[in-house]
């Protein structure tokens, strides 16, 4: 698994950003018994507390829990990582209207613009988003 | 070391720690009153002479303070200090003579806390001969065999002076990650080093140092949030020439 992080923002915000992303890919599936802070603390290559911070901040939301005994686990609340998909959804797509509006695109334009992207890549992004 | 009850809630208080070499030159240390707790990676940073090394090597008690006093678990420098502090200097003191399984059996005899099956696992992981001679390693090979040996020790606190300078990115990973995976929670990590970016991630908390003064102790997240940079620019632009 790949961690991506920048130096230039709090880690334990974008390590939670990543968790959210792999619960939602399905990477951790709903209900799925998750790897121990120090293994995944060594292999994004941070401090376990920073990663302990993470799913601090994981719990508090309800997307992760922990059995005392038993370790932690992603939710089983399905509508909840529907709600974590469509805000991650949400916020990409305010970054790149953001870009687009810098480029000077207008709402028409930039969704006939979308539609024949889309359609020109339509295989290669199926191909894309099929689990290996 | 949880039995013990003279355990003082701070790994190391300094206070108004200072250290002159000589009459004729200034303060190598001035003044230097700071509180290192437990359970952090901490990074000792600053320029070039501004008092690193000379307050490491007080914490180990190579040096004796001019003034001021620094006290380790609640105690001065000395034997009992020395059990709880791993150590690794800025300069090698192995036996160039030595094979490294026999610097691996004289670190087994030295110290309590040393965990020969740790060491080797280490050493054939990067792929290290034990029976090689030290003296026929590159420089790079013999600061790897130094800090696996410093590392497999299970002390309170580990004192990391430029652990990394001379070994190659690959190797600098594995061993950033086996410090991670190996320290015990009480223990602290205090790493002096000029390779920011590669270590960033991995700090809880920076003290920087400048003319043998406290400039500032932090949290690295703090940083990030108050200054939107990493720790790697900050440092650039608190010490900028």
């Amino acid at each position: 698994m790949a961690w991506k992080l920048d130096s230039d923002r709090p880690i334990y915000i974008q390590l939670v950003e990543q968790i959210q992303l792999y619960i939602v890919s399905g990477k951790f599936p709903g209900g799925s018994r998750l790897p121990s802070v120090r293994e995944l603390a060594a292999e994004a290559g941070v401090n376990p507390n920073t990663m302990q911070k993470a799913f601090a901040e994981l719990e508090r939301d309800g997307l992760v829990m922990t059995n005392r005994t038993a370790g932690r686990f992603v939710t089983e609340d399905s509508k909840m990582v529907q709600q974590i998909r469509q805000k991650l959804a949400s916020e990409e797509i305010h970054l790149f209207l953001g870009k687009m509006k810098q480029l000077g695109f207008e709402k028409e334009e930039l969704i006939s613009l979308l539609k024949t992207d889309y359609k020109e890549g339509e295989n290669q992004y199926d191909n894309e988003s099929k689990p290996d | 070391m949880t039995t013990n009850q003279n355990r003082t809630e701070y790994l190391v208080e300094a206070s108004a720690l200072s250290k002159r070499y000589d009459k004729k030159s200034g303060n190598a240390l001035n003044h230097l009153t700071l509180n290192i707790p437990r359970g952090r990676i901490i990074g000792l940073l600053g320029p070039n002479g501004s008092g690193k090394t000379t307050f490491i090597k007080l914490m180990n008690g190579l040096l004796t303070p001019t003034s001021g006093s620094v006290l380790i678990g609640g105690c001065t420098p000395g034997i009992q200090t020395k059990k709880m502090i791993s150590y690794l200097p800025e300069r090698t003191y192995l036996q160039s003579g030595l094979k490294v399984s026999e610097m691996v059996d004289f670190f087994g005899d030295f110290y309590d806390d040393f965990s020969r099956e740790k060491a080797e696992h280490m050493l054939a992981d990067l792929g290290i001969n034990p029976a090689a001679k030290l003296k026929t390693l590159s420089k790079g090979t013999r600061e790897k065999v130094q800090l696996i040996l410093v590392m497999s020790r299970n002390a309170d606190l580990y004192i990391l002076d430029e652990p990394i300078a001379g070994v190659d990115p690959a190797a600098r990973d594995y061993i950033l990650k086996t410090i991670i995976s190996n320290y015990n929670e009480n223990a602290t990590i205090l790493l002096s080093t000029h390779l920011i970016s590669d270590i960033e991630n991995l700090l809880d908390d920076v003290i920087f140092i400048k003319n043998g003064q406290l400039i500032l102790q932090s949290s690295v997240e703090e940083i990030r949030e108050k200054h939107q940079k990493s720790l790697d620019a900050y440092f650039r632009e608190v010490f900028a020439c």
